[in-house]
């Protein structure tokens, strides 16, 4: 035995021996032994676009903002509604007051208490064209009173319907009856804000020697392009119950080094890289999990002036929806359990119930035959065969789901579908304008709730590129604010769409991870992927 | 000599100006903008944030305001994308990382890749010249994304003895991986240049003189053959620090290093004008710098040329 081994050896046993000493801290509630080290190392594609909870707008610095301020409600691992700086709320009959009362105990990390003042602060912010956050329009969405008119800059921002009635009480007044507002209030951009701190350092505040929080969490460094560190808040409220002691977040742009260096235990956490999940279930399946998300994928047809004239023809949208074997591009290309779509909404969304299709219950080869009917009913065989182009962004799984898509039709129809692909931007700029045929898109959940996807394909909606419009489905969309079996109404909208097939919907995504087995608390089913830091923790290996 | 090198100074600003204007010109013609995504936002929204950073100037004024900005103030801009930090903070948290492993692989490529071409070439068709010779064609057949993955899975992965990524000030363990990845290709190129070029002189008639008069062969390599066969690879190397400190977008991809590099790629394809705008302004003062070292150098090195 060299000198080195031994003194190795020694320190190994001396090390086992004091772990084996210290009496090892258990979980309050599940009693499983904790793990000296409380630190999880998370994994994010990119940079977060802000700390700043007013301004923030990628998913992944949504949820570290979401470590470090505490909004109104929070949510707990279902994605139920639980209470935060609030601790609960009262509605006015017609769903368009709310006052929420505030815990008296909350403070920020600087001392001061964390008052309904910051608040109106934060949401007035929210609002001023002088900040100009990106999500202002999240406030638009909340309907409340006059954020449209102070966006536009025509009212002063003290005009907006939220007020302190005094330290401890909150009132906010709404445009519209909205009976889930206070599922909103989980969302970043509602989240206090410290005035004294941001007049003081202006757009430095969020860095890390100025930032002061009101969350479980408190930034302690940001190296961009390579990580963020956060560490427990000694001030937040609930600290007692915290037992992550910091979370550090690494940023690799690349998911399969990601994925190298999960395996290598540099992570606790990453999202898996397309294609890699059948292989990573197999090898390690206490680790890699699918979970639903509140995002769809679909194909849209431009039935506008500008697009081609036989998709304003509904046999052909039918046609092409019914001949796409979902079950191929789920469990071939994309291979990451997502489910299979045949409605718009997914069917993860709290309280939709999808439409009764006739196609989702049909087998593929009766849906193949019901094609052909309808194509030729429509007048397009061998001799007039349908063609046209499809676009969608450049990406690796944009362009397998496109190919396949254009060869069912080929195969099945003898339809001739050109694709291109084009860079992201490009993209969404050709897209915008109308200036395709068939589309690819995706849209994700702002909250959980059907409105967030089917308000998507209304008249009016900025997003519809396909310029879909239905008077009965605009009205039933309308109508499903404000009543009480909204539910119902949403399900007969998507009977509509079934019915009409403005969109071809392709899948449904799920979220893709590896979790390694010493991190508990994760909140799979909740379908907004909104975790709570502080209601991790790691168990002893 | 001095007046060459003011007067190679002064033209770099015309040209730094021009590649602006380019740039600045081509990043504005490109579809979309660096608020455009899945989701376009609402029109008054679209209205403030443009009002605040500017862009509902007419390009020219825009173009204006930037020049004024950078000359006057030294401001690069603000990032749209990154939006608490300044295209100043961007480049000063990120070049030191970039320069610090650029010039590390600049230092290692340039010395081993000189060392194995002169030694290639003075031990010409031996075994000692083959291995050089395969080794330099294998290394620059496998580019560096292809070697960074490889070098975690097995340095990270497989043997557990280096981070597979990340910077944490620079420490040692954090370089090692980088640094390899980076400079095996230009190693190998600049071996195969020494190589080639060390022949040559070898063959050429002020050897064979030399040799006649009976000098010593240390003496013939070292005060003789080297000067005039670096010639070939100081050209070279020029350029390639410039590539090795700036054109590392892949190594800060695989290796989150924080560098400079990935913002480069990145700021293009979010249409972030003014960190793209910066980058380019920062790797077009370093290729004239550069370019007008080597050529320095080339004046030292070469008797013949005189500015």
């Amino acid at each position: 035995m060299t000198g080195m081994t031994r003194t190795l050896m020694a320190a190994l046993m001396v090390s086992t021996i004091a772990g084996g000493m210290a009496t090892a801290a258990t979980h309050p509630t599940t009693g499983e032994e904790l793990a000296a080290d409380q630190t999880f190392t998370n994994w994010t594609l990119d940079n977060p676009s802000s700390f700043d909870p007013q301004v923030v707008e990628d998913s992944d610095g949504a949820a570290m903002v979401r470590n470090m301020f505490e909004g109104l409600m929070n949510q707990d691992a279902d994605g139920n509604l639980v209470p935060g700086v609030a601790t609960g709320y009262t509605v006015n009959d017609d769903k368009n007051v709310y006052t929420f009362t505030l815990r008296p105990e909350a403070v920020w990390s600087n001392g001061d208490p964390v008052v309904a003042g910051d608040f109106v602060y934060a949401w007035q912010r929210a609002v001023d064209p002088e900040l100009a956050s990106p999500y202002a329009w999240f406030m638009e969405l909340m309907s409340i009173e006059n954020a449209s008119a102070i966006i536009a800059g025509e009212k002063p921002i003290t005009d907006l319907g939220v007020k302190a009635i005094d330290d401890h009480t909150l009132e906010v007044t709404l445009s519209a009856s909205l009976p889930y507002f206070a599922t909103m209030t989980t969302h970043s951009t509602t989240f206090p804000a410290p005035k004294k701190v941001i007049e003081e350092f202006g757009a430095e505040w969020t860095k890390p020697e100025n930032i002061v929080v009101n969350g479980a969490f408190i930034l302690e460094d940001f190296t961009p392009g390579e990580r963020i560190v956060q560490v427990r808040n000694p001030s937040y409220w609930d600290n007692e119950h915290t037992i992550l002691d910091k979370i550090e977040t690494l940023v690799v742009t690349d998911q399969n080094q990601a994925l190298t260096r999960y395996l290598a235990g540099e992570f606790d956490r990453i999202e898996l890289p397309a294609g890699t999940y059948p292989k990573m279930k197999a090898e390690r399946p206490d680790e890699a999990v699918s979970v639903p998300w509140l995002c769809n994928y679909y194909y849209t047809f431009n039935v506008s002036d500008s697009g081609p004239e036989a998709f304003k023809d509904v046999r052909v949208r039918q046609a092409l929806s019914l001949a796409v074997d979902r079950k191929v591009i789920t469990e071939n290309v994309m291979q990451g359990g997502q489910p299979e779509a045949y409605s718009f909404t997914p069917a993860a969304v709290a309280g939709f119930e999808p439409p009764k299709s006739a196609m989702a219950d049909m087998t593929q080869a009766e849906r193949d035959a019901k094609a052909k009917e309808l194509l030729a009913e429509a007048g397009y065989d061998a001799s007039n065969p349908l063609s046209f182009d499809m676009i969608y962004n450049t990406s690796e799984n944009h362009k397998k789901v496109a190919v396949v898509l254009s060869q069912m039709w080929k195969q099945k129809l003898g339809v001739e579908a050109n694709l291109a692909n084009m860079e992201w931007k490009t993209f969404l700029d050709t897209r915008g304008r109308q200036d395709f045929a068939l589309a690819r898109g995706a849209w994700c959940g702002d909250y959980n709730e059907a409105s967030t996807f089917l308000d998507l394909l209304t008249t009016p909606s900025g997003y519809n590129d396909g310029k879909y419009s239905n008077t009965e489905y605009d009205e039933l969309i309308q109508s499903a604010k404000t009543a009480e079996n909204a539910p119902e109404l949403y399900t007969e909208a998507e009977a509509i769409l079934a019915e009409e097939m403005p969109v071809i919907p392709i899948y449904h995504y799920a979220g893709v991870m590896m979790i390694d087995t010493d991190l508990k608390g994760w909140p799979y089913q909740n379908v907004e992927r909104n975790w709570y830091g502080k209601n991790l923790y790691k168990v002893a290996e | 000599m001095l007046n060459y090198i003011l007067r190679r100074l002064l033209t770099a600003i015309p040209t730094l100006l021009v590649l602006v204007i380019i740039c600045f010109l081509m990043m504005h013609a490109a579809p979309g903008g660096p608020f455009t995504s899945e989701r376009p936002l609402p029109p008054e929204v679209l209205a403030n944030i443009e009002a605040k950073y500017g862009l509902n100037k007419p390009l020219y004024a825009q173009l204006w305001d930037y020049l004024v900005g950078v000359v006057t103030r030294f401001d690069f801009g603000p990032s749209f994308i990154y939006k608490d930090r300044s295209v100043n903070d961007i480049i000063a948290q990120g070049f030191p990382v970039t320069l610090t492993y650029g010039t590390i692989s600049f230092v290692v490529a340039t010395i081993v890749g000189v060392a194995m071409g002169v030694f290639a070439a003075l031990r010409h068709n031996t075994w000692v010249d083959y291995l050089a010779v395969g080794a330099t064609f294998s290394a620059q057949a496998l580019p560096n994304f292809v070697m960074a993955p490889i070098l975690v899975i097995i340095f990270t992965w497989q043997l557990g003895w280096l981070p597979g990524g990340g910077w944490n000030g620079g420490q040692w363990q954090y370089v090692v991986m980088p640094v390899i990845a980076l400079s095996t290709s230009y190693m190998a190129s600049i071996a195969r240049i020494q190589r080639t070029a060390m022949l040559e002189v070898l063959h050429s008639n002020f050897v064979r003189t030399a040799r006649a008069k009976g000098l010593p062969n240390s003496t013939i390599i070292w005060r003789h053959a080297m000067k005039p066969a670096l010639m070939p690879v100081v050209s070279y190397l020029g350029p390639s620090f410039v590539a090795m400190i700036t054109g590392s977008v892949v190594i800060d991809l695989y290796f989150s290093t924080g560098g400079v590099g990935l913002h480069y790629v990145n700021a293009a394809l979010n249409r972030d004008y003014a960190v793209m705008l910066g980058v380019t302004i920062l790797y077009g003062a370093l290729t004239i710098i550069f370019n007008l070292i080597a050529d320095i150098v080339y004046a030292w090195l070469d008797p013949k040329i005189r500015y």
